[in-house]
């Protein structure tokens, strides 16, 4: 199935909130530069699965794993893995806009600032550009020093994926980005969501099954803490193999 | 039932107002005793006069000494008790594991329930002998050890707030933070404690309002000479500890040097009550607005 290069796999990964094992025995491999989307009903584990990717569970107490997950082949569980290195390679976007209450400006090179960057141009320069690729430069050009508070919801979420995009990871994940935003701002987030897939490797969850039709190339169906299938999104929704993901699809649950 | 229901609400109402008429009542005493003062002692005089010797036979009634003493404690509290108390709402909040919380959260607050009388002597006897091991020319009263003492003091009083502070900033800016590729020191001071800064001001606030107002620690650790000096090493005088001094004395009831000790309180009023309102203010105008 793989036409391009794999760049984020899991192998044989189980994951537990103390007794509860949330994910089971996960074996899957995200294509490089293609968008992997995530479906299944609430509690599946498709956002469980996701924060393993960069991470992000490591603060919830009593959340562990076992097996692996392999960026580039090698282990993020790593001992010698530095998880703060690792999430500049591996960004996210979160369900609800979380930009900081800073101004834009700073919302945009937060990542850059804490790398150590302080060079004023070179800092205008990479927050023009991470706007621009999320076309969102045009709408605040001129309010750069205003709160990103101020915005939208919608053009937060932008701005929060330019502030991502700042850092220039290779992979975003996404979780459940426009589930908080109205239909408007939500096409120009998948409209985006396909023109990043050209530089960046892109694994969204959603809830929503066009959006997932619409903007991923493969597609992995969870249910209760298991992969069910996993496959071209086209043949996922046009013909599953398996009756519960033909049924999640449907409609008849979730 | 509907006539104890009455009753019931009556006592409630009784209990609200007495607490405000009381409230009134000492506000009243104060302003009308120190009429009395200031209809002998000229405002400019007090405010602008550089000594404080109301007890002498050459009476000069300048209440810049007690401010200066006052600011002077406060002053050193504040240094020894915002980053202090600051490092453990962080701490409390961004490193310790639950059960690490459960434990220090009370502990500090016994730091609250220590007597100040405690803490008073806790600066004389150990304190200021430890000190002097390294200041030389440090006065066996002085404003240095009382305000570190009040400092500690007061920790418990910050590092509260501001832990509530820090807490309630929203759990989506610290994974925004850790999902840039923060590590945890960069995510609790350059996102959470900027997040949570208004409070951690109102924090800071009422503790300034407590160091203002408290009085056994300095009486007994600072010593009772008016002085308007910033020197933390020689012994000072604070409006409270006047007050003190005045109220244990024999001082005629009635006469000047009675009312002086009003014309200090309302002093001390009007610093506590701005201060009280300031943060009232800053709370609400910049609580940051989350849903």
């Amino acid at each position: 199935m793989a036409k391009n290069n794999i760049k984020l796999e899991a192998k044989n990964l189980n994951a537990y909130y103390g007794d509860f094992k949330a994910l089971k025995d996960i074996t899957i491999s995200m294509e490089e530069k293609a968008v992997t989307a995530f479906i299944g009903p609430s509690g599946c584990g498709k956002s469980t699965f996701l924060r393993t990717l960069n991470r992000m569970n490591d603060y919830i107490d009593g959340f562990r794993t076992e097996g692996d997950i392999l960026l580039d082949g090698k282990d993020i569980y790593d001992k010698n893995i530095r998880v703060d290195e690792l999430r500049k390679e591996v960004g996210m976007v979160f369900q609800k806009p979380n930009p900081f209450p800073k101004t834009i400006f700073e919302n945009v090179v937060y990542g850059l600032k804490i790398q150590g960057i302080k060079n004023k141009a070179h800092l205008e320069e990479a927050a023009e550009k991470s706007l621009r690729q999320t076309a969102l430069w045009e709408e605040v050009k001129d309010k750069m020093h205003k709160s990103a508070l101020a915005l939208s919801g919608g053009q937060q979420q932008r701005l929060c994926i330019a502030r991502a995009l700042a850092i220039s990871p290779s992979v975003i994940l996404m979780d459940e980005p426009t589930s908080a935003l109205d239909p408007i701002s939500t096409a120009k987030i998948e409209e985006l969501i396909y023109e990043l897939k050209n530089d960046y490797t892109i694994v969204i969850v959603t809830h929503n099954m066009q959006q997932a039709g619409r903007v991923s190339d493969n597609t992995a169906f969870f249910y209760m803490g298991e992969l069910i299938e996993f496959g071209k999104t086209k043949t996922i929704f046009t013909s599953p193999s398996n009756d519960r993901t033909q049924n999640y699809i449907t409609g008849r649950f979730g | 039932m509907k006539v104890s229901e009455r009753i019931i609400e009556g006592l409630l109402w009784l209990s609200a107002v007495i607490t405000i008429l009381v409230t009134i009542g000492i506000i009243w005493v104060l302003l009308s005793q120190s009429i009395g003062f200031f209809q002998v002692v000229s405002l400019t005089e007090f405010l602008t006069e550089k000594e404080w010797t109301p007890l002498f036979a050459d009476k000069k009634f300048g209440i810049m000494p007690l401010v200066a003493g006052t600011l002077l404690t406060t002053f050193i509290a504040i240094a020894v008790a915002l980053p202090l108390g600051l490092t453990i709402a962080v701490y409390l909040n961004e490193y310790a594991p639950a059960r690490m919380r459960q434990i220090v959260k009370p502990l500090l607050e016994i730091l609250a329930t220590i007597p100040t009388v405690v803490y008073g002597f806790f600066a004389l006897t150990v304190v200021t002998p430890f000190l002097q091991q390294f200041i030389p020319g440090l006065a066996g009263f002085n404003a240095l050890s009382a305000g570190m003492v009040m400092g500690i003091m007061i920790v418990p009083m910050i590092s509260s707030l501001s832990e509530d502070a820090i807490s309630a900033v929203p759990r989506s800016l610290r994974e925004a933070a850790y999902g840039m590729g923060s590590t945890r020191l960069q995510t609790a001071f350059g996102v959470m404690v900027p997040a949570a800064s208004s409070g951690i001001v109102v924090s800071v606030i009422l503790a300034i309002s407590r160091a203002v107002g408290e009085t056994m620690i300095v009486a007994i650790a600072a010593g009772q000479q008016p002085r308007l000096t910033m020197n933390p090493l020689v012994p000072i005088e604070t409006i409270t500890t006047y007050i003190v001094q005045v109220s244990l004395g024999d001082v005629p009831h009635g006469s000047l040097e009675y009312k002086t000790i009003f014309a200090a309180g309302i002093t001390l009023f009007v610093f506590t009550f701005a201060l009280n309102n300031i943060s009232f203010w800053i709370k609400k105008k910049y609580q940051e607005k989350y849903d």
